[in-house]
């Protein structure tokens, strides 16, 4: 009888406005949004789970895609909601059992050009799902039956854009960016009418002829300069600011056709919610040769600087440098190596860096640390606003880079070159703590390998993520220190959430083609 | 008019990408596939490539996927390298197997009696036959090449496979426990003991965790053997060429 009311209450009130996205961390039984909230945390404010007793937790349920899966779900009133390439699926919270699937054919002719056939979630707002396809179109379901109301073309797959993301749903709008760096793709960050699919604005991440910027490339480098935009952004309600990261220039390894900086490339945007104008721009990797994207979720939170508080937002680049920066005006507030490099000697007083010369590739092959996934990637770092640190799945792993011939033939890669891997080189990884506000390392917790799973950070002062070997763990957020571990059985190439089942925490992580369930 | 222009031009470019460049080719083998498959093509951690035959890949076409896709999980692909990169690739890599193959000294009947006489079946298996500890030898001829296969025989310890590693691990309670990793992850470890026996660890329980950096459990014959019989042994095990 308690079931069948609560299902009842599920369908009454299954609308989420903006307002209930905004003020996430009121209601921490739900996960909203991709990153938990608006600021891109990945932070579970549920206390339930501690140090104490996370060693108690079972798997209550697991759900089956017949792909990998890389989704971090949405869930909402009972409701979990998930995705695969091309498809999703709303499961009933409590056993896992799907109450609608949806999914949409795959052109024959579409190829993934630099990355693979996967779907990292959807986003809801109000009574609407959004899914962002491979085949690059914005879809939009009814919530509650599965139906497609309506879909949007945001670019041609057949030249190499596709979609991997989970959009973000802001006031009546909802973001995507674009894969594609690897096929000489001109990137963006679209924002869509959530009511109509009609398109709201454009922001190219490579600026055209006349536009600030355009004098960063030469002749017409620019057209082919990549900047793909395929990792959701982060928002700030307060200023109607999306912060979005941009992928690397292109061709990737061969940088000769596009002397300059190659703004906005490997670089971190502030943008106007409302009309996508610029507000401003960090570029962490200035002439990317090294496949370096700055697709990252953007961590945004305040912290005391040198005795004032400040409004910062923060990126674990996979250049291997972790960067603070004021939220408000993009200027550089601190920044230091977290993990290997030897690509550059440090950063100077802007936050630039200062290569080292002959460390780009080359046609007999550069060593160079980190490789070109690089100490971090597309996964999650956490936040915890009871620690002030930013917890980060780390790579330490070096790679041969090779420059190659680049030419542009529309959906072919367009890369001019590559990596291989350092015989003798045994890739390793770690679970770091950065203190948030200057990215001192607080503590470290040693992976067998490189790893390819996010963070999540939560109330109860714990710290979950995942290994490459199928393992999925929680540590104690203050020391690092393991206190439960399960092997999945499946490589994790996911982000964990948290959420509560009936007023009881959660944990879910994808790994292979399951999705697991945790609770006590 | 413009359309048998139009044919022609465009026959000339295909032409042109399809030409191969030896000089270019070989460059790309010495930086990329030499790591693997020796500077020449002779093998090491990857198969002999200098032979008239390859296994895997009959033809130029099917020597061009491999390049571009790789041979999971071992051969990692090479798409990064431009079309007409794979092709003078292919063709430097065909171009190998017409340079004579190395012509062994031993007798690989001699061989076959020694292999079974010193014992070599007690640790690996041929052909079904055998004992499973080490890694099966069926088609080790082609994964390896005479000179990797002679160093291993003589010394085995010098010439580790990639991902190797022979542990000892000692439980909090009970005595230590020598084994090849057989798997491993950030909090549990999988051994295999003489015998073939399995054992598993939670890493966090042992007392002490040692990796045995340069051992093996494959005894050195170095000193063992006359250099007649390495010979042979070397030339059987060259002979290898198919699992069952």
């Amino acid at each position: 009888m308690k079931w069948f009311a609560a299902l009842v209450c599920a369908s009454a009130f299954a609308q989420v406005p903006y307002e209930r996205i905004v003020n996430a961390a009121r209601e921490p039984g739900n996960w909203l949004t991709y990153s938990g909230s608006y600021l891109g945390q990945r932070y579970s404010p549920l206390t339930e789970l501690t140090p104490a007793n996370v060693s108690s937790l079972r798997v209550k349920w697991a759900f089956q895609m017949d792909t990998r899966l890389q989704v971090s779900p949405i869930v909402v009133d009972g409701v979990m909601y998930v995705t695969g390439p091309n498809s999703a699926a709303a499961l009933d919270l409590r056993t896992g059992r799907p109450l609608w699937r949806w999914s949409r054919p795959l052109p024959k002719d579409y190829q993934s050009i630099g990355f693979g056939r996967v779907n990292r979630g959807p986003a809801i707002l109000d009574n609407q799902i959004f899914v962002a396809t491979l085949d690059c179109y914005l879809v939009a379901l009814d919530a509650q039956s599965g139906v497609e109301r309506w879909s949007a073309k945001v670019e041609d797959y057949k030249v190499g854009y596709s979609m991997t993301l989970a959009p973000l749903a802001i006031r009546g709008k909802v973001l995507v960016g674009v894969s594609g760096g690897e096929a000489g793709i001109r990137g963006f960050v679209d924002a869509y009418d959530a009511r109509t699919g009609s398109r709201a604005w454009r922001f190219y991440t490579i600026p055209g002829p006349g536009e600030p910027g355009h004098n960063t490339w030469s002749e017409a480098s620019w057209k082919t300069g990549g900047g793909s935009t395929w990792v959701t952004g982060s928002y700030d309600p307060d200023t109607n600011t999306v912060y979005w990261g941009v992928g690397n220039p292109g061709p990737d390894w061969n940088p000769d056709s596009r002397p300059g900086d190659n703004l906005y490339t490997c670089s971190l945007l502030a943008l106007d919610g409302d009309t996508g104008k610029l507000k401003w721009h960090f570029q962490f990797t200035p002439h990317d040769s090294h496949d370096w994207d700055s697709a990252h979720v953007p961590v945004l939170f305040e912290a005391n600087v040198r005795g004032t508080r400040r409004k910062l937002v923060a990126v674990a680049n996979r250049n291997a440098f972790y960067y603070a920066l004021d939220r408000t005006t993009g200027e550089f507030v601190a920044g230091r190596p977290y993990a290997r490099q030897t690509w550059a000697k440090g950063l100077d007083d802007s936050g630039r860096p200062i290569v080292i010369p002959g460390t780009e590739p080359s046609e007999q092959g550069t060593l160079v640390w980190p490789n070109l996934n690089g100490a971090t990637v597309w996964f999650s770092p956490a936040y915890s606003p009871q620690t002030e640190w930013i917890y980060v799945a780390t790579r330490e792993i070096a790679s041969i880079y090779f420059k190659r011939r680049a030419e542009y033939q529309p959906a072919t890669f367009f890369a001019g070159g590559g990596e291989a891997s350092v015989p003798g080189n045994q890739p390793s990884g770690a679970i770091r703590a950065l203190e948030a506000s200057t990215g001192q390392l607080r503590w470290e917790f040693p992976l067998h390998s490189a790893p390819w799973a996010g963070v999540l950070a939560t109330g109860g002062d714990l710290v979950f993520s995942g290994s490459d070997e199928g393992n999925f763990f929680a540590l104690d957020a203050r020391t690092g220190k393991p206190l439960w571990d399960f092997q999945t059985g499946g490589r994790i190439a996911a982000n964990p959430i948290s959420f509560a089942i009936d007023g009881s925490q959660c944990i879910a992580i994808a790994a292979g083609s399951v999705l697991y369930v945790f609770g006590r | 008019m413009w359309r048998w222009m139009l044919a022609g031009v465009i026959a000339v470019q295909a032409a042109a990408q399809t030409e191969a460049d030896p000089a270019a080719a070989r460059r790309i083998f010495e930086a990329q596939c030499a790591l693997c498959h020796g500077q020449t093509g002779g093998g090491g951690r990857g198969p002999a490539l200098n032979r008239p035959k390859l296994s895997k890949a009959p033809d130029d076409a099917a020597i061009r996927i491999i390049i571009r896709e790789g041979l999971p999980p071992d051969m990692p692909g090479a798409w990064q390298l431009h079309p007409t990169e794979v092709a003078a690739l292919a063709a430097y890599v065909r171009s190998l197997g017409t340079v004579a193959p190395e012509t062994l000294p031993g007798d690989k009947g001699r061989g076959a009696r020694l292999y079974q006489s010193k014992g070599c079946a007690g640790c690996h298996i041929v052909a079904g036959k055998g004992e499973g500890f080490g890694p099966e030898l069926s088609d080790i001829g082609v994964r390896r090449s005479a000179a990797y296969l002679r160093q291993t025989i003589l010394k085995p310890s010098a010439n580790l496979p990639e991902g190797f590693q022979y542990i000892a691990a000692t439980p909090a309670s009970g005595s230590a426990v020598r084994g090849i990793r057989v798997n491993e992850d950030s909090f549990t470890i999988q051994l295999k003991a003489a015998g073939g026996r399995f054992f598993s660890f939670r890493k966090a329980e042992l007392k002490d965790l040692r990796r045995l950096e340069k051992e093996t459990p494959m005894p050195a014959y170095e000193g063992q053997l006359t250099p007649a019989e390495v010979d042979d042994l070397v030339s059987y095990l060259a002979s290898l060429k198919e699992k069952p």
